[in-house]
């Protein structure tokens, strides 16, 4: 059940993805284009984060409350402090968001296109993640 | 109006997608966590992941014939930089905990302080990454 439920929740994850604009690398990088040095700033999608994170907002702090539907447990990141991996990490991830327009989500959409791009980008960033795996102890 | 309606639909969808997934099986919705999460043991931590990364290429493939209009774009790029791109994400994300849904979507929206940072840093740093493109 809880398969078929996050089976459901990836189709309509994609759908947003992809009315919404986020997988056009084009668009984002419009978006991301704030002091509109390359044309004029889209600000369109700042309507996708805010309406992801206003229906979000209201639904977690209800749905936090109580069991869920088909799991004993919450699964919620618990680390609370502002460390230095969080900060390089997140930078790291702002570079290659900048430089393509494309982030974790929208790459694997991408996929659908079939554009040899597309494909390149995803298994870089599998590399990247294999990587990090393999480097993780550094960083601690 | 249009230019509007559309990523505010959208942004509704992954808000409801996520709340989906917390309310059916306790998990926050972070693509890259989900991945980089999927190259460990056989386990039961592993099924949702894949269904989940499956309804995401599932609805992919169904817009992609339903509404082909929203995929007329161009992914054209220097290798290096599509290859340097890749990296850096999957690298930053895992060592960052995390990404534009994880801690965008659904971090900032359980008021949890590291996913306002670190969706302010990775905002900010691809804003100029943008901004100085061309330079580099």
């Amino acid at each position: 059940m809880g398969t078929l439920i996050s089976f459901i929740a990836g189709i309509i994850f994609a759908v947003g993805l992809s009315i919404s604009g986020m997988v056009n690398p084009m668009k984002v990088q419009g978006f991301l284009d704030l002091l509109g040095l390359h044309g004029k700033w889209d600000i369109s999608l700042m309507f996708v984060m805010g309406g992801a994170v206003g229906i979000n907002f209201f639904t977690f702090k209800f749905l936090t409350k109580r069991k869920p539907f088909c799991s004993p447990e919450h699964f919620l990141p618990e680390k609370k402090e502002i460390d230095r991996n969080l900060l390089i990490g997140s930078a790291m991830f702002g570079v290659g968001w900048g430089i393509m327009g494309i982030c974790p989500g929208p790459a694997l959409v991408n996929l659908v296109t079939g554009h040899s791009n597309a494909i390149l980008f995803v298994v870089s960033m599998l590399v990247g993640m294999v990587i990090f795996k393999f480097t993780e102890k550094i960083w601690n | 109006m249009e230019m509007f309606l559309y990523p505010l639909v959208g942004g509704i969808l992954i808000g409801l997608s996520s709340s989906t997934m917390l309310g059916g099986i306790g998990r926050i919705t972070g693509i890259s966590g989900i991945i980089g999460n999927l190259f460990q043991k056989p386990n039961s931590e592993l099924a949702w992941r894949y269904a989940f990364l499956f309804g995401l290429l599932a609805g992919g493939l169904l817009l992609v014939r339903l509404k082909p209009e929203l995929f007329q774009y161009s992914l054209e790029a220097p290798l290096y930089k599509v290859i340097l791109a890749g990296l850096l994400v999957g690298y930053g994300t895992r060592l960052g905990s995390g990404c534009t849904s994880g801690h965008g979507v659904c971090g900032m929206a359980r008021l949890a302080k590291r996913s306002f940072v670190a969706t302010g840093v990775f905002m900010f740093v691809a804003i100029i990454t943008v901004a100085i493109r061309g330079v580099l």
